[in-house]
């Protein structure tokens, strides 16, 4: 074998091997990695209420209630599944949160499961288009969580 | 590949090469960017800033390209030991590091009023500063290794290595929940409006031939430093 080739292939054996290792570790770090736990995830694991953490999905319509003091908001954060958490935020939202629209929320979940946001930010998906072809009110619609 | 293996011809072919491709990048950057920030539609979710879409996606793919450049010619420094393979990667790297700042800079003013903050450790923006980070110990590294005369195959090496980010940095929004939204773009498919998608090509095209045009200036310098140095290594000798 040429050293050429001989370089060739062990360089290739090597790439093989490095792609290998990083893509296992990606995949093992899919929940660690990820930004924010799905309603789901907190259904299935329980809502951890020793420490901050950031939830997300997808704002429920209909559900945004405002109390009297007019900057206290409860809405209700869904996914793919029937489980939804309750959110309680004080302060001012980002323009894009509306309902049907993808939201984050950084907060503590309290005992009785209510989640109290100190954080709210807005997250949107890959369409982009020009309001005149907009048949759905304005409403934002996403067909999954990432 | 092989045919460029000579300075000498390359110089013949990129010193023709170089206005065309920089006078073609800088009209076609100018005219995407005019189309997409004063005539394409705004958007109707986020209004007027989505234009800074026209800036942020180009300057992103090209940073991530540029890391691809980077790991192609170290491979064929290191397997077909290429005369003009290690400087083309470090004449790369440079305006890869730039376009990939502009890329986070832009992303960051983009996400203030879209998202709600500047910044956020998600797995895409992470992945996309570590990145910015690679680059620059890239230069460094580039840069100890030519003052120590030596050959550059640890840059070599670490320029493919540090490729594994391109895939994350591409995969972050499917494998991890992210705050980033998910791709736009795929093959053959475009979830952008065509009228906010070819200002979007244009001014990515643009400057995709800018970016060209930065490299063969950057690898014609490195080539004409170089006989520099070896004639005055000979005049002192």
């Amino acid at each position: 074998m040429k050293a050429k080739n001989q370089r060739l292939v062990l360089l290739i054996l090597a790439i093989v091997a490095v792609l290998g290792a990083v893509l296992l570790a990606m995949s093992a770090l899919r929940q660690q990695a990820a930004y924010f736990y799905a309603p789901s995830d907190v259904a299935a694991a329980g809502a951890p209420l020793d420490r901050a953490v950031r939830i997300g999905g997808m704002v429920r319509p209909h559900s945004i209630k405002r109390d009297p003091d007019g900057v206290t908001i409860y809405f209700l954060v869904g996914d793919e599944t029937a489980n939804v958490i309750r959110v309680r935020y004080r302060g001012i939202v980002p323009d894009l949160f509306r309902e049907n629209s993808g939201v984050v929320a950084e907060g503590r979940f309290q005992p009785g499961g209510l989640f109290v946001a100190s954080e709210i930010l807005a997250k949107h998906d890959e369409n982009y288009r020009p309001p005149v072809l907009d048949a759905g009110k304005g409403e934002h619609k996403s067909s999954s969580l990432k | 590949m092989h045919i460029l293996a000579n300075p000498a011809r390359f110089l013949k072919i990129a010193r023709p090469l170089t206005p065309w491709l920089g006078w073609g990048g800088g009209g076609l950057t100018l005219l995407g960017l005019c189309t997409g920030l004063l005539f394409a539609p705004p958007d109707y979710l986020q209004g007027d800033s989505v234009r800074i879409i026209y800036l942020h996606v180009p300057t992103a793919w090209l940073g991530m390209a540029g890391w691809a450049g980077i790991a192609i010619a170290s491979l064929m420094q290191i397997v077909w030991r290429h005369p003009l393979a290690a400087i083309a990667a470090r004449a790369v790297a440079l305006p890869g590091a730039v376009f990939t700042a502009i890329c986070l800079a832009s992303g960051s003013l983009w996400g203030r009023p879209t998202w709600g903050t500047y910044w956020q450790w998600d797995g895409r923006m992470t992945s996309m500063l570590v990145l910015l980070f690679l680059y620059v110990g890239y230069i460094a590294l580039a840069d100890a290794d030519r003052e120590r005369g030596g050959e550059g195959r640890i840059t070599a090496i670490y320029g493919l290595v540090g490729a594994i980010n391109l895939p994350i940095i591409h995969y972050s929004v499917l494998w991890w929940r992210t705050l980033h939204q998910g791709q736009s773009l795929g093959l053959g498919s475009s979830k952008i409006d065509s009228s906010m998608l070819w200002p979007l090509l244009t001014s990515a095209l643009g400057f995709s031939l800018l970016f060209g045009a930065i490299v063969l200036m950057r690898m014609r310098t490195m080539l004409a430093r170089q006989k520099v140095e070896a004639r005055l290594r000979r005049m002192a000798a």
